[in-house]
């Protein structure tokens, strides 16, 4: 399978990525060559073969429903490039 | 007074114990040759000299009243990939611009634990993504080591480059790095360290920036076996913050040391013999199994057979998983901010601006395999190809095989800007990729040095949970090969 620039202009779209002309086809061309090289696959007989879906056999750990953090939102804004009282502010979204 | 830089760091421990230097001192030898070495490495993008100087003014203190953890008053250096709380922490990213944490990694909270000093946060390609430092936002890291004769410079491997030249160069006594395909291991074998990749869920991934969440792993890199052994110990640990952190108590991997391999069975991979690999690599992993041989191991030749599609299938699963993880960087919560006519385009410009090239082109494959209609051609697909690589090595210790050695990198290091084709350069990671997708332990021990006077490595594989072999061994192979330090020219 390969992409045509069409499909990375939809996929950088998807990603929250913006992309020139000249930058697309450049990704073009990058993203067709991993997809050849990935390709190999079609090789592998999968028949019958489950996901891997966890390297270690252990049931993952849940703890217990409880409030063990937080009451220090000046912490968690302290980060960010536009905040007012503690809120992390964003252009308008809502007219 | 000898430069207390060139102590490994088992010996520095020894010393600060029988008082033979302070940990001030230490630390201000290690300030000093980084402010020397630096402008011309560039292993480190931050330094915390003061904070440096504080920890190790209250070793001192503890060691004074003969207390003190297990790396008491040791300066280390920092991958920045580590949250350190009020410290540059960006992943040698432009989208983390100004990123300081108001939290710190459990595997660091581990360290300041046991006594340890920090020095400072280290270079590496961004988000992970790269293997030779040139992804990092704040430029290339050297390698301390150059081809006999010589002035080029060449690229330390990576991602971990900066923790690996921090290392060969002694601008600290050891470092943390992370792994998700080779990240410790293959810029160790380019730069004479060693360093290893413990079982996925021995250190927690709590507060290290995520890269591909399934392969991701935490390790050091050192200048021997032992200081290797010495600082997984302290950043291993059971954490309730890490659902993945398994529930097993941490050996003590120093203990391993000096135990005989006679009788333990290494295998050998007929797979890992690939086209084209250069014959002083061969010769490498032959000298390796005689080495193993003469100590008394049994040599058994076993196969791996679906190796070659370790690769592939790693380029679908940790592309998928980072475009998810790489998706909270949206310039609202943290870093980087390009303002934009509305929310979208916000989000737009700040990821084209943020993020560089490697880890765009990553964004965009995962996005691609993850969306709509081509989820099971090809993230299913390569799943399942993982659980076939994982088989392989269940059944290889299942026959009872102890340890598997192979080669670490089908090269020594290579020149910035020689690697530009994407593929080309996903191809050094060739022998190691394998063991992330399987979640198994590697470690890379330095063998050897090439025609050209660089260093090679090998590299062995271990059961789950199983680190104290590959020490065991890896020991072996070092005691035969020597050590191996780049001329000073920096």
């Amino acid at each position: 399978m390969s992409v045509d620039i069409q499909t990375v202009k939809r996929v950088a779209r998807l990603a929250r990525i913006k992309v020139d002309e000249a930058s697309a086809a450049r990704m073009t061309g990058e993203l067709n060559a991993i997809l050849g090289f990935v390709e190999q696959l079609d090789e592998v007989n999968i028949d019958g073969i489950e996901p891997l879906t966890s390297v270690v056999a252990q049931t993952m750990k849940k703890r217990a429903d409880g409030v063990t953090d937080g009451g220090y939102p000046e912490k968690v804004v302290a980060n960010a490039p536009v905040t007012e009282d503690n809120f992390f502010v964003v252009p308008k979204v809502v007219e | 007074m000898t430069d207390l830089t060139n102590l490994t760091l088992a010996d520095a421990r020894d010393g600060l114990k029988a008082k033979s230097f302070s940990s001030a001192e230490l630390t201000e030898a290690f300030l000093g040759a980084i402010e020397a070495a630096n402008p011309k490495i560039n292993a480190y993008v931050a330094v915390t000299g003061d904070q440096a100087r504080d920890m190790a003014k209250a070793s001192d203190a503890r060691l004074a009243k003969g207390e003190g953890g297990a790396l008491e008053g040791l300066p280390l250096g920092i991958k920045d990939l580590f949250a350190t709380k009020g410290v540059h922490t960006q992943a040698c990213s432009h989208i983390l611009d100004g990123f300081k944490p108001e939290y710190e990694s459990t595997v660091t909270s581990n360290l300041w634990a046991d006594g340890a000093v920090m020095l400072g946060k280290l270079n590496m390609d961004e988000f992970a993504m790269g293997s030779s430092n040139e992804t990092s936002y704040y430029g290339n890291v050297v390698n301390p080591w150059r081809k006999t004769g010589s002035d080029q410079a060449l690229v330390p491997g990576g991602s971990s480059g900066g923790s690996a030249a921090a290392v060969a160069a002694s601008l600290c006594l050891g470092a943390t790095a992370t792994d998700t395909g080779g990240s410790i291991r293959q810029p160790a074998a380019l730069t004479g360290t060693v360093g290893i990749k413990p079982t996925y869920g021995r250190c927690s991934r709590w507060g290290v920036v995520a890269f591909a969440s399934s392969l991701d792993q935490a390790g050091p890199i050192a200048k021997t076996v032992r200081d290797c052994a010495i600082l997984l110990k302290s950043m291993a640990s059971v954490d309730p913050k890490d659902t993945t952190s398994v529930d097993l108590p941490v050996p003590d991997y120093e203990a391993a040391l000096g135990k005989s391999v006679k009788g333990l069975r290494i295998g050998i991979p007929a797979e890992y013999r690939v086209d084209g690999m250069p014959a002083e690599i061969e010769a490498l992993w032959q000298q390796g199994i005689a080495w193993l041989k003469d100590a008394g191991a049994e040599i058994v030749n076993i196969s791996l057979p679906h190796t070659k599609y370790a690769l592939p299938a790693y380029y679908i699963v940790a592309p998928a998983e980072a475009s998810s993880n790489l998706a909270r960087y949206d310039g609202v919560r943290y870093g980087l901010r390009v303002p934009g006519n509305d929310i979208v385009d916000m989000y737009e410009n700040t990821r084209a601006a943020g993020f560089g090239s490697e880890v765009q082109r990553r964004i965009l494959i995962g996005t691609y395999v993850l969306s709509a209609g081509y989820y099971d051609a090809y993230y299913l697909k390569a799943q399942k190809v993982r659980t076939l690589i994982k088989r392989d090595f269940d059944l290889a210790f299942e026959a009872g095989v102890d340890a598997i050695l192979t080669p670490a990198t089908p090269d020594a290091a290579f020149a910035p800007g020689e690697i530009t084709d994407p593929v080309a350069m996903y191809l050094n990671d060739i022998f190691t990729v394998t063991v992330n997708m399987a979640g198994l332990p590697g470690l890379s021990v330095p063998a050897g040095l090439s025609a050209s006077g660089l260093p090679l490595g090998l590299q062995l594989i271990g059961r789950p949970f199983d680190e104290e072999t590959l020490f065991q061994v890896a020991e072996v192979i070092e005691k035969a090969a020597g050590r191996f330090t780049a001329s000073r020219w920096w």
